[in-house]
């Protein structure tokens, strides 16, 4: 891992100590590896998350029909309906346009996850930078930085997400946006606190005697080192920014109607319930939840693989 | 102490200036405010007249404060559907969103707890293991989705469950008609249970797994070692030495609940058309009304600050630990 390696090289007492005593543990892709299989549910979750990832990178390949294509011979029809050659033309039924719900939720894969990762991958970067600012400098800087993302906590962020949309108009640009501003803060801290821990370790007190920058001190020496609790956070992150996108969809505030979404397929579903269109409702709530479950299992898998002092934490 | 409230309340100053700043940016984000509020045939001369009216020629930091002003009276503007004060069909709407939120508080408790306290007692076994799994699925779940789920099958198949609507109970008690609060509870609560059940499931599933973390953190300390040595009973150790302190972080999560079911309140309202606020803010989603839905959120923020003030200073005074950190 990160840590050993940048501690081993700046610090001779780690360094000699791993040379003498224990045999060399197998490397870390290895004993992922090995983690994973000793235990189940870790595994399934990885097994379906690189099925989603599959379905979001090669959907338009994969899907057997265009999700917009309307067929109004064919609205509302059950799974597995035959037509009258007894061919299934729509697996997984139609919708009350007569569109497929299979190519729908293949598409919506793409849009559902590609909004979760761009959305945490804004925040992420935001706020670790700014943690690491904060942590590194302290002062009057971490106080501003701090004070900021107090205000923010204090407020659930989803009123200020819809305010905003209601205002801005829908679209994804501003969806994916105000999802990232939203997840800045729980990365500034994190950073800070783990910034802190480390900011008096001996290696970083070689950087300095060395002459190394603030900046470098800062991304090469600390960063790698405070990365892990980061990455958990993520996993996890990513997860509740599907559910938050799924919300707001349903709302009316996520993407642009014509573009399926799992969350815009379940606000559809509404208007169908009282006739008993289960399948509507059904498959898309069910590829929101198997993907935010995995999500939050492999988060949990990561935390005890990474760091098991971390659990408990979040 | 003191030193803690003043920073609290500080902090909660700073969150209200937050709010409103943001609120009074995003009416200039909708574009021209005095466009948007002339009719649509309307001349450049009465956009100006509309602009002077509305003290829209004046510099922005005049018009902040004039905005904090009319806030401080209860004006958040009027609703662009129906011409009333948007204020007055937030609070028009408030007792039903009272009734769900209050009925998932108390229900997400009452459940959360006690679940958490088996799985933390039967650690590592498999009771544990299958209720943080069930815990976990209630966390990934979108919470309308449930709702949807509930009603195909409760309401829609089996027909226990009416598939949405209202019954009031505390408009009736706040009016003083308590015949007709009494009269309609059996009604209100038949209506309340897929919503209640909607809106607390994630509550429910966070609650649990935080019970059970907090306390499993408890068990290890001194104290509880000194309480089993001394020859109590298991029971007594767990009850009475360690929930009582596993509960204090629960508290303040409490009163954050509070503001997060209040947004998980506008979902769900709009799943089974409860008429509380959250249906209404749904509404002005659709029609594009602004005022309301700000008037919305800047009302919810200050409850939430609020009440997240008075816990927080509460919870300092119960617990000394907090206010000297």
């Amino acid at each position: 891992m990160a840590q050993s390696n940048s501690t081993a090289v700046l610090n001779p007492e780690n360094a000699t100590n791993d040379l003498v005593a224990l045999p060399k543990p197998p490397p870390t892709h290895i004993r992922a590896a090995r983690s994973l299989i000793k235990q189940r549910y870790p595994l399934i979750a990885l097994f379906i998350l690189i099925l989603v990832i599959v379905l979001a990178i090669f959907g338009p390949t994969i899907a057997p029909k265009d999700p917009n294509r309307q067929d109004l011979f064919a609205r509302l029809l059950p799974p597995l309906t035959p037509d009258r050659t007894g061919v299934v033309n729509f697996p997984l039924g139609t919708d009350s346009l007569g569109r497929d719900v299979l190519s729908r939720l293949i598409y919506g894969a793409s849009i559902s996850l590609a909004v979760g990762v761009i959305a945490v991958s804004i925040g992420g970067t935001v706020g670790t930078l700014l943690g690491l600012i904060a942590g590194y400098f302290g002062g009057a800087i971490d106080d501003l930085i701090m004070r900021i993302a107090d205000v923010q906590l204090a407020f659930p962020f989803i009123l200020l997400a819809i305010m905003v949309l209601v205002v801005l108009g829908q679209g994804v640009f501003n969806l994916v946006l105000i999802l990232g501003v939203g997840q800045w803060v729980v990365y500034a801290r994190v950073a800070r606190g783990q910034v802190i821990s480390q900011r008096e370790k001996d290696y970083v007190e070689a950087l300095r005697a060395i002459g190394a920058r603030d900046a470098r001190i800062m991304f090469i020496g600390i960063l790698p080192n405070i990365l892990a609790p980061l990455i958990v956070i993520a996993s996890f992150n990513v997860a509740g920014v599907i559910l938050s996108e799924a919300s707001l969809s349903f709302l009316g505030l996520g993407v642009p109607p014509h573009v399926p979404t799992w969350g815009s397929m379940l606000a559809e579903s509404r208007d169908q319930l009282l006739g008993g269109k289960w399948w509507l409702a059904v498959f898309p709530g069910l590829a929101i939840m198997m993907t935010t479950l995995s999500l939050n299992i492999m988060g949990d898998w990561l935390r005890d693989f990474l760091d098991p002092r971390l659990r408990g934490n979040f | 102490m003191f030193n803690y409230i003043t920073r609290r309340v500080l902090l909660a100053f700073l969150v209200i200036i937050g709010v409103t700043l943001l609120t009074f940016i995003s009416i200039y984000m909708a574009g021209d405010p005095a466009v948007l509020y002339v009719s649509e045939r309307a001349g450049p001369e009465e956009v100006e007249e509309a602009r002077r009216r509305l003290g829209l020629d004046r510099p922005l930091p005049e018009q902040y404060l004039s905005f904090l002003a009319s806030l401080a009276r209860g004006d958040l503007g009027n609703s662009m559907a129906n011409r009333v004060p948007a204020l007055g069909l937030v609070l028009e709407r408030l007792p039903a969103t009272l009734e769900l939120t209050f009925g998932a508080l108390i229900i997400s408790n009452l459940i959360a707890i006690p679940i958490g306290l088996i799985s933390a007692i039967k650690r590592g076994t498999r009771t544990d293991g299958t209720i943080m799994l069930v815990a976990m699925l209630g966390q990934s779940m979108p919470g309308f989705w449930l709702g949807i789920m509930l009603i195909l099958f409760f309401s829609v198949t089996l027909r226990w469950f009416p598939v949405s609507g209202h019954v009031p109970v505390l408009l009736p008690i706040l009016q003083g008609e308590f015949e007709t609060a009494a009269t309609n509870f059996p009604r209100a609560l038949h209506h309340m249970v897929l919503p209640v059940i909607t809106l607390s499931v994630f509550t429910i599933a966070r609650n649990a797994r935080l019970v059970r973390s907090a306390l499993l953190e408890v068990l290890g300390q001194e104290y509880v070692t000194t309480a089993r040595a001394k020859g109590l009973s298991e029971r007594r150790v767990i009850i009475t030495h360690a929930l009582r302190n596993a509960l204090i972080p629960i508290v303040t999560i409490v009163a954050l609940e509070f503001g997060f079911l209040l947004s998980g309140v506008i979902v769900t309202e709009s799943v089974f058309a409860w008429p509380g606020v959250g249906r209404l803010v749904y509404t002005a989603i659709g029609q594009r009304d602004i005022p309301v839905v700000q008037a919305a959120v800047v009302f919810f923020a200050l409850v939430f600050v609020t009440l997240n003030l008075v816990v927080d200073i509460l919870y300092a005074y119960l617990d000394p630990r907090i206010r000297l950190n």
